[in-house]
């Protein structure tokens, strides 16, 4: 039983003197406490939300509340996200649909709505931003904050701050989240792990080495399994064996890395967390249901992925002069093609042009199951599409564009699509 | 076929052909040299099946006949013979390999048949006409720099040479741009060219004749067609494929209302626009022209690494005008420019400008402004 003052993450009650003593809040009765030396000294947390999607659909559905839900779908999908009752038969994320079938047989499939969730990830990302300007979003249900120097504003710690925003986040939006509180990015995305669901752990500066040095080395961020296996075979698979080692062994080794997994191995991790992560590049891609070989089909696909782009880059007010083709082959070879130095577009038409010639020298009768197109060297919207001395067709394209823009937000993405995308299929269409 | 012959003139005319070939082809032929001895000479002969150069050089032929060997092992096996070595090459028996001895150097090359190496198919040649080999240097060197490359406008990648009646003179006339920059420059037309048909000479070709013609000082004969183009420069013959494409129609982009006319010293514009641009990003090389009665200031500013500003005298005296230029295409045309003094006909910042020598010589160059 924790001797120090706790504070009951159901109601805030701050418990201290006799009451720490009582399993439950005295207050309201609930067992969820939260204390820790250290708790109202650290200020780097990790927020991670609970089986996002899946909790979200429940939300939306109560009848499934209480079933196993696995979000996914098409016939040979993966799994999205799985509920926490669907993980208990061993249903893991991106597990192949039909492994996961064979062993929760009774799941719930629910196919995936992006668009909803985004929604909702921006819902919790704004009340991120109600705590801290300092909110770096990893995906679109995951963020480290940077909590410090928010006190005074918030008349809380961050400790108590975070309490009452995963509260919040349970009332408002009906989704739950599980934090992860620490004194660098490192150990606050480890921490958010320990007790999920709905969870929140802390880990301090006083028991970082201590925490770290029987984890497996692939907790840490970068090193993924052939890393692993790398330092497997040098003997070094835990933490603690990492922690026991020279940095100037380990740079030796490793190099660069092998400082840098010296001073993580010890629970220093001096990256900031940055609210300005840039955009790089704008992209969009698709999986397709059966494997594609066929030119049109294929350039087909790549028109509307253009034209998904192309609509994004309109929205950030943004062009770009580096378009990237991909494609993944049946076999998972995965095949980049790339044009730089175009003038800056933001052009469906332009976009398609650079990707379409890139698609049309790399296709050779191969199978593939992905295409995607991307754009990067990212300007403003302003230098976009401004013509040249002999640009004949811009003017008419940006015109086109603008009028095809203008229909679909009054009539909805559908009111107008480029014949292309029939393509000579006219039968499926009639 | 066996021949010899000696080393500096099988590696100067081994240096003309073996650019041609691409260093990585999948068709193994087009790596390859063909030789073919007979008479006198040695004949070398190299494609990559849009451009061809051939060369005949003299050479001690002791059995005719012809193969292929690869072009770049070839040339580097050459090079690095010593000085006023002989060469002998002696493709004797059907063994499919060539053997090449210099001194006491024995190579053994794979070879492959002189009948597998591709023809270009040039078929009839249709006009004829030559030039002084320092006009079409004129020609070439004053536009290549604003040929495109940028493969989805492919009539934009190369030089456009047409004839035109310009104050009732034939002249010939080269033309290229990318879009950004556009250079023009005439002759007047040679004998037999005035009703040549307009066509676009490839840059890999316009930068082979470039450097063949470098010292040469005879007459070059130019044979074409619509579709192909043959350019004999003394020993060497080279023949390319023409864009199959239609120039956009340039002359809608020179501007001729440009009211502001601004002239400065070539030279020093050159340098003060190099300096100042030293500062500028790899993006934006875009450096400010500030233009006051008489006064002009180039400016750059890098919110990176800071900022650069230099004044010179101009001779100026229209409105005030600010206007921004990438200084890389500035260099170029200014680099062009035969005259001390350079002159520049501007509208507004967001018009195209016109640079030109003072004295109004026969090149002339478009501009498009940057925003600054």
């Amino acid at each position: 039983m924790p001797s120090t003052a706790y504070l009951c993450r159901d109601c805030l009650h701050e418990a201290a003197g006799e009451e720490v003593a009582a399993a439950r809040c005295p207050a309201c009765g609930s067992p969820r406490r939260l204390s820790h030396p250290e708790r109202d000294a650290l200020s780097i947390a990790h927020v991670d939300c609970d089986a996002f999607y899946a909790t979200v659909e429940k939300r939306d559905n109560p009848s499934l509340r209480d079933q196993p839900v696995i979000i996914g779908g098409g016939r040979r999908g993966v799994v999205a996200t799985a509920c926490y009752i669907a993980r208990t038969y061993g249903v893991k994320s991106a597990m192949p649909m039909f492994k996961a079938l064979k062993a929760c047989p009774q799941a719930v499939v629910v196919p995936p709505d992006m668009g909803k969730y985004a929604r909702v990830g921006r819902q919790v990302r704004a009340l991120m931003l109600e705590l801290t300007p300092l909110v770096e979003p990893l995906s679109i249900d995951e963020a480290f904050l940077d909590l410090a120097g928010t006190r005074r504003l918030h008349g809380a710690s961050p400790a108590v701050l975070l309490a009452r925003f995963s509260r919040r986040i349970e009332e408002e939006i009906g989704i739950t989240v599980s934090i992860g509180l620490s004194y660098c990015k490192f150990l606050a995305k480890l921490a958010s792990d320990l007790d999920k669901p709905r969870g929140f752990s802390i880990i301090g500066r006083a028991e970082a080495s201590a925490f770290l040095a029987d984890k497996p080395v692939g907790v840490i961020w970068g090193i993924g399994n052939v890393a692993q296996a790398r330092l497997a075979s040098d003997g070094i698979r835990l933490i603690s064996d990492l922690q026991r080692m020279d940095e100037a062994d380990l740079i030796r080794r490793y190099g660069p890395e092998g400082s840098r997994l010296w001073r993580l191995a010890r629970g220093l991790d001096a990256r900031r967390v940055s609210a300005a992560r840039e955009t790089k590049g704008i992209s969009a891609e698709t999986t397709f249901e059966a494997d594609i070989a066929d030119a049109e089909t294929l350039t087909r696909i790549l028109y509307g992925l253009c034209e998904r782009v192309s609509r994004r880059l309109k929205n950030q007010e943004l062009s770009g002069c580096g378009v990237t083709m991909k494609l993944k082959t049946s076999e998972f070879r995965l095949l980049t093609r790339s044009r730089s130095g175009l003038a800056p577009t933001q052009l469906t038409a332009r976009i398609f042009a650079a990707a379409r010639e890139l698609l049309t020298k790399a296709i050779d009768g191969t199978h593939y199951r992905l295409i995607g197109v991307g754009i990067s060297d990212l300007r403003p919207a302003d230098e976009a599409d401004r013509g040249d001395l002999v640009d004949e067709t811009v003017a008419r394209e940006k015109a086109t564009e603008a009028a095809v823009d203008r229909l679909r937000e009054r009539y909805g993405q559908d009111a107008i699509v480029s014949g292309l995308v029939f393509g000579s299929d006219r039968d499926r269409h009639r | 076929m066996k021949v010899t012959l000696e080393r500096a003139t099988l590696l100067k005319s081994l240096g003309h052909v073996h650019r041609v070939v691409e260093r990585r082809n999948t068709i193994p032929i087009l790596s390859n040299v063909l030789l073919h001895a007979q008479g006198r000479s040695l004949m070398l002969k190299a494609t990559d099946l849009d451009l061809e150069v051939l060369e005949t050089l003299p050479a001690d032929v002791q059995q005719g006949g012809g193969t292929t060997l690869p072009a770049h092992v070839l040339y580097d096996i050459v090079r690095k013979l010593p000085d006023g070595a002989q060469v002998s090459l002696d493709s004797a028996g059907d063994t499919g390999q060539l053997v090449l001895r210099s001194g006491r150097s024995r190579f053994a090359l794979q070879s492959l048949p002189e009948s597998d190496f591709p023809d270009l198919n040039v078929g009839d040649l249709s006009h004829h006409f030559s030039l002084a080999a320092g006009d079409l240097k004129k020609l070439i060197d004053k536009t290549q720099f604003a040929i495109s490359t940028e493969e989805t406008r492919y009539y934009l990648n190369g030089i456009y040479i047409h004839t035109l009646e310009v104050e009732g003179r034939a002249m010939l006339r080269a033309v290229a741009t990318d879009g950004h920059r556009l250079a023009r420059v005439e002759i007047v037309a040679p004998a037999g060219a005035a009703d040549m048909p307009g066509v676009i000479l490839p840059r890999k070709a316009v930068a082979e004749v470039q450097k063949l013609i470098e010292g040469l000082d005879k007459e070059v004969a130019v044979d074409m067609s619509t579709t192909k183009v043959r350019f004999t420069l003394g020993d060497v013959t080279l023949t390319s494929k023409l864009i199959d494409g239609t120039f956009p129609d340039y002359a809608r982009v020179i501007p001729n209302g440009n009211d502001k006319r601004l002239v400065v010293e070539r030279d020093s514009f050159a340098a003060a626009v190099d300096r100042v641009s030293t500062i500028s990003s790899e993006r934006g090389r875009a450096v400010k022209l500030s233009i006051v009665d008489g006064k002009l200031t180039l400016s750059v500013n890098n919110p990176d690494s800071g900022s650069a500003t230099e004044e010179l005298e101009v001779d100026y005296d229209a409105q005030p005008l600010d206007i921004g230029f990438n200084a890389r295409y500035l260099l170029d045309i200014t680099e062009q420019l035969d005259s001390d003094t350079a002159l520049l006909k501007l509208a507004d910042p967001g018009s195209p400008t016109l640079l030109q020598d003072r004295d109004g010589s026969a090149a002339l160059y478009v501009l498009m402004p940057m925003r600054v």
